[in-house]
């Protein structure tokens, strides 16, 4: 677990979302689905984002402004510095044989780096609108859906599902592959256990998603 | 003066090198059965602090003994053990099991939880009962949300308690941006970070004032001189909270911070601040201020 403060190299849009770079430092980029913590400027608290890219030297988060901190990240600009921590939690398991990506919406941001970690496997991607579907153009070879199309209509059987999205989406796609693995988020404030904020249902108790996730089995 | 973690601030278990960092580790409260906690959502941030209604998540006091306290002895931290209940008995019962457990430092009394029903019994009833259970070093965590915090300290000093540990969080709301209904599951939570610090100061100088004790004082500190003031307010000793949420080098930071701090007002030590702002400046001497003798308990 390593803490530092990075320059932001850049922040593009990419339709409705932000696409935040910021030099690596000596941070490890770690596994695809594990999340760092980035310091949201006049902010108490930092905020939990999955890695969506990491090009030579860089860090890429795709974010979503939905709140005060999240429209702080979203505007920083080249040449602000913010703290970031991470590597943290577990990240997707790799060893898999015929993996499928399915992204809903903000949640299509592990993916990018997912898929090139895993050499560009099929992925299925749903938005909400045309303008959202914009981030399926950081995922190769995906297959994309727009409301009032659902992305687990478009999931084939026998594919090793590596998914992440919005909770009815996560429910859905663990009713339709029982052992996807799912990514999850909850409100956090560490990210490192210390607060047992992000507490969720994992297998009938309640634990810390940061510690035992973000990624967990569909059948916990 | 040492340098601890707010009690449910930090996990050791999971952050060895953090709690490493501390003076000494200050455990999650302990209750008598296992708790899974309030239902989710557990947290929210505000303006100027953040909410949190955990709800004494723990594994009760039974598997605390068999399970977390050898790992945390592994640390070589001194340990406090936080101990909560809902009765008096409740409190008398894990204190006589902490007793003989060696690697015990201290045992922090939580007796000012806002997320869960408090017990019927007065403070110093929970603090007597506490005393006759245990020959380990009592502190009694205090709630601000009282009218005279004062009195409540003094009646805890009167049942025995050697030190105090000040402040708890403040009950407060946060309602959602979109839906006008309470941010958190169960409806409102424990206010801590810089909004709490103030708050925090205000205790720390009061209880100083009634009882003389040693305090931990906490509440929205960030920086070195936040540590400063409460120490200058009449803290012994100072817990970190919330900030270490956001940097877990916090204890680091923040003990270079105050010793460059105490430094810029002359003072060789941090501690030589303790009390200073119920002191009289009686000279200035080359460009530092001289406070008369303590003369306050």
């Amino acid at each position: 677990m390593r803490r530092e403060r990075l320059d932001v190299v850049g922040n593009e849009g990419v339709g409705p979302y932000a696409l935040l770079r910021v030099r690596r430092g000596r941070l490890d980029p770690g596994v695809p689905g594990q999340f760092f913590m980035l310091e949201a400027p006049g902010r108490l608290l930092p905020r939990p984002m999955s890695l969506c890219l990491a090009p030579p030297g860089e860090l890429g988060f795709l974010m979503e402004a939905v709140g005060p901190g999240t429209a702080a990240l979203c505007a920083l600009e080249a040449g602000a510095e913010i703290n970031v921590l991470g590597p943290l939690g577990n990240g997707f398991a790799l060893d898999v044989s015929r993996p499928l990506l399915v992204g809903g919406g903000i949640g299509v941001a592990p993916l990018p780096y997912l898929s090139t970690t895993l050499a560009s496997p099929p992925a299925v991607l749903g938005f909400r609108s045309d303008w959202h579907a914009e981030a399926a153009e950081l995922v190769p070879n995906a297959q994309v859906c727009v409301e009032p199309t659902l992305v687990t209509e478009l999931i084939p059987t026998g594919m090793d599902v590596l998914a992440c999205g919005p909770e009815p989406m996560l429910e859905a796609v663990r009713a339709v592959a029982p052992t996807a693995q799912l990514a999850w988020e909850a409100p956090m404030a560490c990210g490192y256990g210390a607060c047992y904020g992000c507490a969720v249902p994992i297998d009938g108790e309640l634990k810390r998603l940061c510690v035992e996730g973000p990624v967990l089995c569909a059948a916990a | 003066m040492l340098l601890l973690n707010a009690s449910g601030c930090l996990d050791a278990l999971t952050a060895p090198d953090v709690a490493r960092s501390l003076d000494g580790f200050v455990t999650k409260t302990v209750t008598p059965l296992p708790r899974e906690g309030n239902t989710p959502v557990r947290i929210a941030e505000t303006d100027v602090g953040m909410l949190n209604s955990i709800g004494l998540a723990n594994p009760g006091i039974d598997r605390f003994l068999t399970r977390n306290l050898p790992q945390l002895e592994k640390l070589g931290l001194p340990l406090w053990v936080s101990v909560g209940g809902f009765a008096t008995d409740d409190y008398a019962d894990i204190c006589s099991r902490l007793d003989d457990e060696a690697e015990v430092t201290a045992i922090e009394l939580n007796v000012s939880c806002p997320n869960v029903d408090a017990p019927t019994e007065s403070t110093s009833q929970i603090v007597a009962a506490a005393r006759q259970a245990t020959r380990k070093p009592l502190w009694a965590k205090l709630s601000p949300a009282v009218p005279e915090i004062g009195e409540v300290a003094r009646a805890a000093q009167a049942a025995g308690a050697d030190g105090l540990s000040l402040v708890n969080t403040l009950r407060a709301l946060k309602l959602d941006r979109q839906t006008l209904k309470p941010a958190l599951g169960p409806g409102q939570g424990g206010l801590s970070g810089p909004a709490l610090k103030p708050i925090a100061l205000a205790a720390v100088a009061t209880c100083f004032l009634a009882t003389g004790l040693p305090i931990v004082g906490m509440g929205g500190v960030q920086t070195g001189f936040d540590v400063l003031e409460l120490i200058a307010a009449g803290a012994s000793h100072v817990a970190l909270g919330t900030v270490l949420f956001s940097d877990p080098g916090a204890p680091t930071r923040v003990r270079a911070e105050l010793y460059a701090a105490a430094a810029e007002h002359g003072w060789s030590t941090p501690d030589d601040a303790h009390g200073v702002a119920h002191r009289e400046v009686v000279v200035h001497k080359d460009n530092f201020l001289v406070y008369e003798q303590m003369n306050s308990t």
